[in-house]
């Protein structure tokens, strides 16, 4: 093995693509924020994406491989910090996801670094199955693997972290060779799983009632004026009257008086879309679509299938992030709590989608190199 | 470093696609979705977020004032302030509904129910929950500002009446209006606006209600207001000028006092109304509020009817003041000589039954042999009773109905009674049966059927005494189209009738006592029974079945300026002692007033041009106090009809 390749061998139209997304959500989270008590946030922000770029080249420079080495060891540091999370946690808005690290000076939300250990974790498993095919006792240990941490988010409760888990190991099942029928069998389970979310007989008993409140207004907005009903309303109405042109930078009138529920961080691109009209949407959404091709693209091309798997663990969670935030502006899903990657404020999430990023790049640079 | 990963080259390609092709599909997906909201959809998400961001609030616009003919105010407008509740955010409302109800003192459950009672308007519309503010609600909401963010305060004009219930039945008054009236207005109206109810109010709503502005302010997501919009001002209503003289109204209202009953004054050259009382009246300043339904249930049952305005209202039998249509129609026919006479013993048998003259009962002497002239000037009903037998009803009821009788007059008020002229056709067609011959009788003398409102006979005795042009009496000082009956009546009739109702007051007349010096008052009194004599005679003297007196005179002589019909319920009196002082009064009013304005001394408020602002502080007239109980019965429905 040789040392680290060069600087030449960075994806930089990645990296590109990635720096427009981020400023795209500066600009968007100054303009939501600028008249208000938040003021200043987008520095803040701009501060997050700075060490996030700082971690994404450091993690680069270590061999994948030397890291997936340790994949089990980070998937026990993981668990241990979300039983730490549930014990010494910090809550806010009513649920512990939050834990003081010191030195950092700011509360770090675990479940972002438990998206990142079973990436990591998944990517090992499925690169040491070695067959085309994967049969259901690899595909149980798969779920089993994913399910102890999934149980633990939940319990903060995280149901947003915990659905970004599902598509992690689906799309690594798939591409280690799930078979049809299990896919099928899998998929049936899924929708039965939606269902009984839907259903409320079955729902009162495994949801909580934030979140059984969540699913109904969803289902009826009108009928809660004020809670997450109100907030999709709200979103819609700021995107469709955003019309196509947009009401400009700053002029939003559902962004700047507030009518957007957290406009700087989950909504942020229900102000985006009002501000900046479909044009402007069609930008935001054809760079995560470039984004999203490129990791993918970079799966195709990594040296082996550990490496492929990482990349397409960080696609799919990144990919699930955008299409549940998205619809959820667009009031096709219910409200989740899920960020909107790289342009939503916030310090956690940005620092996971960085070092995401920075495993692909890894990845990358290592496709030459034996 | 293990080597778990060694020689694992072999890449799902094929599967690597499929996930590309995956990307590119929930893109697009999403993609879609945004097009159906932000292009397909766009205009209504539009409108929602305006809606949102922008509270209006309505600037009430003033109600025009009703002036006098002279320009002096007779309704205004008060300054008062009314407290908005605003209703976009219901979380916000029901959040400080009790420190509402506790700081501006209206009950929890009034709150809720106003809020529940409105549920149906839409959110951006406030709703007022308390009217006429007082200093401490002004002093609470302001205080409150920033911390009950749903209370806003307007302005509002009330309506100030003149007190003691001055011209109140012609004036009306305003209140909240009713949801047919919402319905029929065709948007105009919206729930908690003041319209017209009653009388001119409601007669000349259109003119006097003025469109409502608005106040628009952006308020953000927790109802604060952020910055103001260009606001769309209030039109103010237009005033009306009336054609009443505030200086005759005065006087009628003084005049007619604390009885029961009703004047009104008309210019018979053009019909314009120069006075019009009725007694008892309401203070409609009581109601410029709200009157609860308990409230008006009580009023609207009060035997003395407050509410009914008598001037247009009373359907009551015309007594001898309807000897001058049978006097006129004689005249114009000719089916009788002029030199008809009768002899009046005080009594006579017509059809087999008797029937007495009011002298029967007056501690005079009879009347003797009576001529037309005298028969109108002494009111003798045996005359009338033969005249009306040689006359027969058609030619009674056509002369009768030519001069307005059984008809509205088309005055510009609402719910003028018609009163009821009977004739053969109409028994007919009300009862199935035919005219009795003894009916004519008691028509002859305005009993029976007969049945007249007090601003008929004034348009009636008006009109005969101008040659037989009746002008549609009217309220509004300039009205357009004012319509002109025409039924010329020969000269001759015209000057012998004249002289028969001058001859009332000024040749010794059942008028005489009435008579003004250098003043050609002429007139006609009239005694309607309630009931009939022999019925009276079973039931005793009750003053509810004491007579209606009425006094209808004119001034000049011919082609009159002035005629004035008053009416005096159960006053127990004749005609022209009850009612003819009360005339009498009002027509040299009239003329004190237009000579002093000839010679140049009336310097009143009236001959500056611009109308006072405000209206006088205190007007001196007497409270309009209520008689005994006393029913305003409607003669068609008690009098006996003699047979």
């Amino acid at each position: 093995m040789k040392d680290a390749p060069g600087t030449r061998d960075y994806d930089w139209w990645l990296l590109a693509i990635l720096a427009t997304i981020c400023a795209l959500g500066v600009l968007e989270i100054y303009s939501a924020t600028h008249g208000s008590s938040l003021a200043g946030m987008h520095i803040k922000q701009v501060r997050w994406l700075a060490i996030g770029f700082i971690l994404m080249f450091a993690l680069s420079r270590l061999d994948y491989h030397q890291i997936l080495d340790q994949a089990y060891i980070l998937y026990i540091v993981g668990l241990v910090a979300l039983v730490a999370v549930l014990l010494v946690g910090h809550t806010r808005f009513g649920a512990k996801r939050w834990i003081n690290v010191p030195g950092l000076g700011e509360l770090l939300q675990v479940s972002e670094l438990v998206k990142l250990i079973i990436i990591i974790v998944l990517a090992r498993f499925f690169a040491e199955v070695r067959s085309d095919e994967l049969d259901l006792r690899d595909l149980i240990k798969a779920a089993l693997l994913v399910g102890v941490p999934l149980v633990l988010i939940l319990k903060q409760p995280d149901l947003g972290t915990a659905l970004v888990l599902m598509p992690m190991v689906a799309v690594g099942a798939f591409l280690a060779g799930l078979k049809w029928q299990h896919a099928a069998v899998f998929s049936l389970a899924g929708v039965l799983l939606v269902g009984a979310v839907f259903y409320p007989p079955v729902s009162k008993k495994i949801l909580k009632p934030y979140q059984r409140e969540r699913i109904t207004s969803f289902l009826h907005p009108e009928e809660d004026a004020k809670g997450s009903g109100y907030q999709l309303l709200q979103s819609k109405i700021a995107v469709g009257s955003g019309g196509f042109w947009g009401k400009g930078f700053g002029n939003g009138t559902q962004n700047q008086l507030g009518y957007i529920p957290v406009r700087y961080s989950d909504f942020i691109m229900s102000a985006w879309a009002e501000e900046q009209g479909f044009k402007g949407v069609l930008l935001a959404l054809g760079l995560y679509m470039a984004l999203l091709l490129r990791l993918v693209q970079n799966a195709q091309r990594a040296k082996d299938r550990a490496g492929m798997f990482l990349v397409m663990g960080v696609a799919a969670a990144l990919g699930f992030h955008v299409l549940v935030n998205v619809a959820m502006v667009i009031g096709a899903m219910p409200v989740t709590g899920i960020p909107l990657p790289l342009m939503s404020y916030g310090g956690s999430a940005t620092l996971f989608v960085f070092l995401a990023i920075g495993l692909v790049m890894n990845v990358r640079l290592r496709r030459f190199v034996n | 470093m293990s080597y778990w990963f060694r020689n694992d080259n072999r890449l799902p390609q094929a599967r690597l696609a499929v996930a590309s092709y995956i990307i590119v599909g929930m893109i697009g997906v999403l993609l879609l979705g945004f097009w159906k909201l932000q292009v397909i959809d766009s205009d209504k998400y539009a409108t929602l977020a305006e809606r949102n961001r922008v509270r209006e609030i309505p600037i009430i616009a003033p109600r025009g004032r009703m002036l006098d003919r002279d320009g002096r105010v007779l309704v205004d407008n008060r300054p008062s302030f009314s407290v908005l509740l605003l209703r976009d955010d219901m979380v916000q409302v029901e959040k400080h509904l009790a420190a509402i109800s506790d700081g501006l003192g209206i009950p929890l459950d009034d709150l809720k129910d106003q809020i529940s009672t409105t549920k149906a308007l839409p959110k951006f519309q406030p709703i007022i929950i308390k009217q006429e503010a007082s200093p401490a609600d002004i002093a609470y909401i302001e205080s409150h500002r920033s911390d009950i963010p749903v209370l806003e305060m307007i302005s509002v004009s009330r309506r100030r009446y003149l007190p003691d219930g001055f011209l109140s039945h012609a004036a009306g008054y305003v209140g909240e209006v009713s949801e047919q009236q919402i319905e029929a207005s065709n948007g105009k109206l919206r729930m908690g606006d003041f319209a017209g109810k009653f009388g001119l109010e409601r007669q000349y709503n259109d003119i006097l209600m003025g469109t409502d502005g608005k106040r628009r302010v952006v308020v953000n997501s927790i109802g604060k207001e952020v910055s103001p919009l260009p606001a769309q001002a209030a039109i103010p209503g237009k005033q009306i000028q009336l054609s009443i003289d505030f200086d005759l109204q005065q006087v009628a209202e003084q005049s007619l006092g604390a009885r029961p009953g009703a004047v009104v004054a008309l210019d018979p050259r053009n019909g314009e109304v120069l006075a019009m009382a009725s007694h008892p009246a309401l203070d409609p300043n009581d109601f410029a509020v709200r009157v609860s339904a308990d409230e008006w249930k009580k009023l609207n049952e009060d035997e003395e009817k407050p509410l009914l305005n008598r001037a247009i209202q009373a359907q009551l039998a015309p007594g001898s003041v309807f000897k001058i249509v049978m006097a006129t129609a004689m005249y114009e026919s000719k089916a009788v000589p002029e030199s008809f006479t009768t002899f009046c013993p005080g009594y006579g048998t017509f059809y087999g039954r008797q029937f007495k003259c009011w002298v029967f009962w007056s501690h005079k002497p009879a009347h003797g042999t009576v001529d037309i002239h005298r028969a109108v000037n002494q009111s003798c009903d045996i005359f009338f009773y033969n005249l009306g037998m040689r006359l027969g009803i058609d030619r009674i009821s056509y002369y009768a109905s030519k001069f307005g009788l059984g008809r509205k007059t088309g005055i510009d008020l609402p719910s003028e009674e018609p009163g009821l002229m009977p004739s053969e056709e109409w028994v007919q067609r009300a009862f199935h049966r035919r005219w009795y011959p003894g009916e004519t009788v008691s028509v002859a003398i305005g009993q029976g059927a007969v049945t007249t409102t007090p601003l008929q006979l004034a348009r009636l005795i008006g009109g005969i005494a101008s040659g037989g042009v009746f002008m549609q009496p009217h309220m509004l000082k300039d009205a357009p189209d004012i319509k002109e009956d025409r039924f010329p009546l020969s000269d001759s009739t015209v000057e012998k009738i004249t002289d028969d109702m001058y001859g009332v007051i000024n040749e010794g007349g059942t008028g005489a006592a009435l008579k003004l010096q250098d003043i050609e008052f002429s007139g006609k009194s009239g005694t309607a029974q309630v009931i009939g004599y022999n019925t009276r005679d079973r039931v005793g003297k009750q003053k509810k079945f004491v007579d209606n007196a009425w006094f209808v005179g004119y001034a000049p002589r011919r082609n009159p300026e002035i005629v004035v019909s008053v009416l005096v319920q159960e006053s127990g009196k004749h005609g022209g002692e009850a009612a003819g002082p009360v005339v009498r009064d009002i027509i040299k009013a009239y003329y004190d007033k237009k000579n002093k304005k000839t010679q140049g001394q009336y310097t009143a408020e009236s001959k500056s041009p611009e109308p006072p602002r405000t209206l006088p502080a205190a007007i001196t007239t007497p409270r309009v106090g209520r008689a005994d109980a006393s029913t305003t019965t409607s003669a068609q429905a008690t009098a006996e009809r003699e047979r």
